[in-house]
């Protein structure tokens, strides 16, 4: 970890109506660190990543990503500075090809500036790299339709899509969600890899003991505001903490 | 003053040939292109009523209301029932079942001097130094009644509420129990019977002609689109915008650049937001 | 009591293994023929079709069938990023238009006018539809819808452009064959072309674009750019359209933004099958040829058109096209339950 701030969060907020989904949100976080983000359902995790992604525009606050503001910049803008992001539904083109669903990220501009390589070779590297995450070549299961495939595996696409893109920042909005002990098990080591190899990850999740186990800092959330950041245990020590989360279910 | 009263009277009419148009889209999300075929029909159906078959004015117009109507409901359990789900059909659809009323209304012939509605009242009055039928005169009046109607309709009774629960959210407007094809259908009907007391209102004031099925399509799109779809306000803001427009233009450079006003508005507004002034058709902001 | 034998069908796919995506192994000569003659047949066809018309009124309709197909090549395109248009006329007109305006007066030859109209007109269609892409549902298709009326109103109004009269006496071509061959080989390199065009990676982003624009926007990829660029490539095959038929007539008017240039190529996309290209081209020329020899409907013919349309959505909405291939690569059985 170095002490650049790769991305700086400032008084952020969204209200959705009269709903503030995210309260004066403020952090630093510097690159190669690993951010746990949890609280209850409903406590705006989602929605921070949507703002720092671009996939909403914020009421207020602004949002900086290595000296440059990305504050309500288009989604595709901030995709391309280098941030990743996987979503909590499974979004997949169903009809396309597993390995195929890679094309889109890897014909983007910031591969192309990477050398990504010209139609065919595309095809090569996308079969790499979900046989990086499982999905074995020599199998049927990188070939066949997306839609046919176990709920798991699209996790993992989705998350294989967000590699793709070669990303400097990578936020994980509830990877596990649905995926079956063993899978969890995989496929925690890979992500603890990239973080190793300098990636800087934001990982939204309620699957606590498993996050635990690989991320240094985590931010509480609790109705739209940062309500603990530290280590894990500190931050689960916390009364209010252990308040948002009496009676809500801790998996884990 | 000519300018004033002319502006208003034209306002008027714009937003009763958009409003019916809007109402629909606004509840269920459907854009129905059959919009002025419905007007024309409405129009050339009491016609037939009041000259061939002799029927009172006032029934020959409430049949007709509620045939179109009917005609509008059964479209969408009919037709667009099977198609709901694929927004790409329902439009082709619509714009399918426009084409046929329209085409078929040509080819029986109803276009012509012969086909004029009566005005609810004949005479005129003058206002200041300009001469205002009383057909205008109802006409801004059935118009004003029906926007407050409409406003009053989807915010303040229970039907239009779940109307307007449909608009926003439709799965978690099923799961309230709200029946959406039911509603769908009913905001179809509605829409068509306003289209006809819209068409019972404009009509009067000239013959039919089955052109106007077409224009007064363009009429409720533009509308739409310079106001921004399903918000009243904007339909109201936009017809007046291109209502005063109109008339100023028609006076003081020639009546034909009309067309260049709305035509020109439409360009303007989708390069600068082309939402609409009031459009709440968000780009992007939905849950991801 | 009587055995109730039951008895159910059953659907087999073609023993072939050259049907995937990405592997192929062709077994034999045969194999190599049931792949090649679905492919080769429209183009010999295409070819032979007009010889065998010659320069008759049918030979006419061979045109009239391409000009068509090229529209609802053009329709199919668009709708394959998500963009449904009711507007083909707009493209069609803005060709027409721009073609019969350099030769009326500037005097262009056709070649010069031709491949003018085909950009000219694309870039005036893509300026206007630019920014209606960035709204989701229904938007675009009236925006679509409205503009081609409106510019015929105002051309009437304003009597620019030869106003309600057009613009007359352009120049023709040399004859016949050519028209007819330049508009046929126009429809077998934008068919092959799209079909083509649409399973590169290029094609695979606009369909991502159609099937969820969230994540083609998270990869990193500008939408708008690219649902730009699929206006300005459609706009141009319909421009094309457009001034290939102002020289085919030798005149240009205002009905060059009629509706009928719309629902034609839409009623043929869609009885043909939408998504293939192939069922767009197939179905215009079911449509014209068929629309032609009821002429004596007259008036009516439009109204034909809708009913067509309906029909086809509610009975067959997977298109001709799409029935066809799938009785072609599996043949179905009836077996005893
Ligand atoms: N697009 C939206 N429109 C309206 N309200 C929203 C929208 N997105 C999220 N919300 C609301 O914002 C709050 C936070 O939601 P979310 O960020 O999804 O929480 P989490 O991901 O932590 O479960 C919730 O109350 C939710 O209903
Ligand atoms: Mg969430």
């Amino acid at each position: 970890m170095s002490d650049e701030i790769i991305l700086k969060i400032e008084n952020l907020t969204k209200r959705f109506g009269g709903v503030t989904a995210v309260d004066q949100i403020s952090f630093d976080l510097r690159q190669g660190e690993f951010l746990g983000l949890i609280g209850p359902n409903g406590s705006g995790k989602t929605t921070l990543i949507n703002l720092i992604t671009g996939f909403v525009k914020p009421t207020a606050g602004k949002i900086t990503y290595r000296d440059q503001e990305i504050t309500g910049k288009a989604p595709y803008t901030i995709a391309c500075l280098g941030i990743s992001r996987s979503f909590q539904m499974v979004r997949t083109f169903h009809k396309l090809p597993a390995f195929k669903n890679l094309i889109v990220p890897l014909y983007s501009p910031r591969v192309k500036k990477f050398g990504g390589g010209k139609y065919g070779e595309r095809d090569d590297i996308a079969i790499d790299l979900l046989d990086d995450l499982g999905f074995e070549r020599d199998s049927f299961v990188p070939y066949k339709v997306a839609g046919s495939l176990p709920h798991g595996y699209l996790k993992r696409l989705d998350l294989a899509r967000c590699i793709a893109l070669r990303p400097d920042l990578l936020i994980l909005d509830e990877l596990f969600s649905g995926m079956a002990m063993s899978e969890v098990a995989a496929t925690l080591p890979m992500i603890e890899k990239f973080n190793r190899e300098g990636l800087t990850i934001i990982m939204a999740e309620h699957r606590l003991k498993e996050l635990f186990r690989v991320a240094s800092r985590v931010i509480v959330l609790n109705f739209g505001q940062k309500i603990a950041d530290g280590p894990p245990k500190e931050a689960m020590g916390k009364e209010e903490v252990q308040k948002a989360y009496l009676g809500t279910e801790v998996e884990g | 003053m000519e300018i004033l009263i002319y502006g208003i009277t034209n306002s008027v009419t714009l937003a009763l040939m958009a409003i019916g148009f809007s109402l629909t889209f606004g509840i269920s999300g459907l854009a129905n292109f059959a919009h002025g075929a419905f007007y024309l029909l409405g129009g050339i159906l009491t016609w037939i009523f009041l000259n061939q078959l002799g029927v009172p004015y006032l029934f020959s117009a409430l049949i007709s209301i509620l045939l179109v109507g009917l005609l509008g409901f059964l479209l969408y359990w009919g037709l667009m029932l099977r198609l709901r789900g694929l927004a790409i059909n329902e439009v082709i659809a619509t714009l399918a079942a426009a084409i046929v009323i329209i085409e078929v209304l040509r080819w029986l012939g109803f276009s012509g001097f012969t086909y004029v509605l009566p005005e609810f009242i004949k005479g005129s009055v003058k206002i200041g130094n300009v001469w205002l039928d009383y057909q205008r005169i109802f006409l801004v009046g059935i118009g004003v009644a029906l926007i407050i109607f409409f406003y009053l309709f989807t915010h303040r009774t229970k039907v239009g509420l779940s109307f307007r629960a449909i608009a926003q959210n439709e799965r978690t407007a099923i799961s309230l129990g709200i029946d959406s094809d039911w509603t769908a259908a009913l905001s179809l009907a509605f829409g068509s019977a306003l289209a006809v007391v819209a068409g019972l209102a404009i009509l009067p004031l000239g013959s039919i002609d089955t052109e106007v099925g077409y224009d007064i399509l363009i009429y409720a799109l533009a509308v739409g689109i310079v106001g921004g779809l399903e918000s009243i306000p904007g339909i109201v803001l936009a017809s007046f915008i291109l209502g005063f427009c109109q008339i100023a233009v028609a006076t003081f450079f020639r009546a034909q650049w009309q067309t260049v006003v709305t035509l020109g508005a439409i360009v303007i507004i989708l390069a600068v937001k082309p939402s609409g002034i009031f459009g709440k058709y968000k780009e992007l902001e939905e849950r991801v | 009591m009587e055995e109730a034998v039951r008895y159910r069908r059953e659907r087999i796919d073609r023993g072939i293994k050259a049907r995937s995506d990405t592997i192929y192994t062709l077994a034999s000569s045969r194999d190599m023929l049931y792949l090649l003659f679905p492919r080769v047949l429209p183009i010999v066809a295409l070819f032979c079709l007009p010889l065998l018309m010659g320069g008759s009124y049918w030979g006419k309709v061979i045109f009239y069938s391409c000009i068509f197909a090229l529209l609802a090549l053009s329709w199919d395109f668009m709708a394959s990023v998500g963009l449904v248009s009711l507007g083909q006329a707009l493209f069609f007109g803005a060709g027409s238009y721009v073609a019969g305006g350099f030769n009326h007066y500037l005097k262009w030859p056709m070649l010069l006018t031709i491949p003018a109209a085909t950009l000219g007109g694309a870039l005036i269609c893509t300026i206007l539809l630019v920014p209606v892409v960035r709204l989701r549902g229904v938007y675009f298709s009236m925006v679509t819808l409205i503009l081609p009326l409106l510019f015929a109103h105002l051309i009437e109004t304003l009597e620019i452009l030869g106003g309600t009269h057009g613009l007359l006496s352009l120049t023709p071509f040399p004859n016949h064959w050519l028209a007819v061959y330049i508009a046929v080989i126009a429809v077998v390199i934008v068919l092959f072309g799209f079909r083509r065009l649409i399973n590169e990676d290029f094609g695979l982003v606009l369909r991502g674009i159609k099937d969820d624009d969230r994540v083609v926007m998270a990869g990193g990829i500008n939408i708008y750019w690219y649902k730009a660029q699929a206006i300005f490539i459609s706009a141009a095959v319909g421009s094309f359209a457009g001034a290939l038929m102002t020289h085919y007539y030798q005149f240009v008017g205002r009905s060059a933004f009629a509706l009928d240039y719309t629902i034609l190529p839409l009623a043929g996309a869609v009885v043909g099958g939408p998504g293939s290209f192939a069922g767009a081209t197939l179905g215009s020329f079911i449509l014209v040829p068929l629309s032609e020899a009821l002429r004596a409907l007259g008036g009516l013919r439009m109204a034909l058109y809708g009913i067509i349309l309906i029909a086809a959505l509610a009975v067959l909405p997977e298109g001709i096209f799409h029935y066809i291939e799938r009785k072609y690569h599996q043949f179905e059985r009836v077996v005893k339950i």
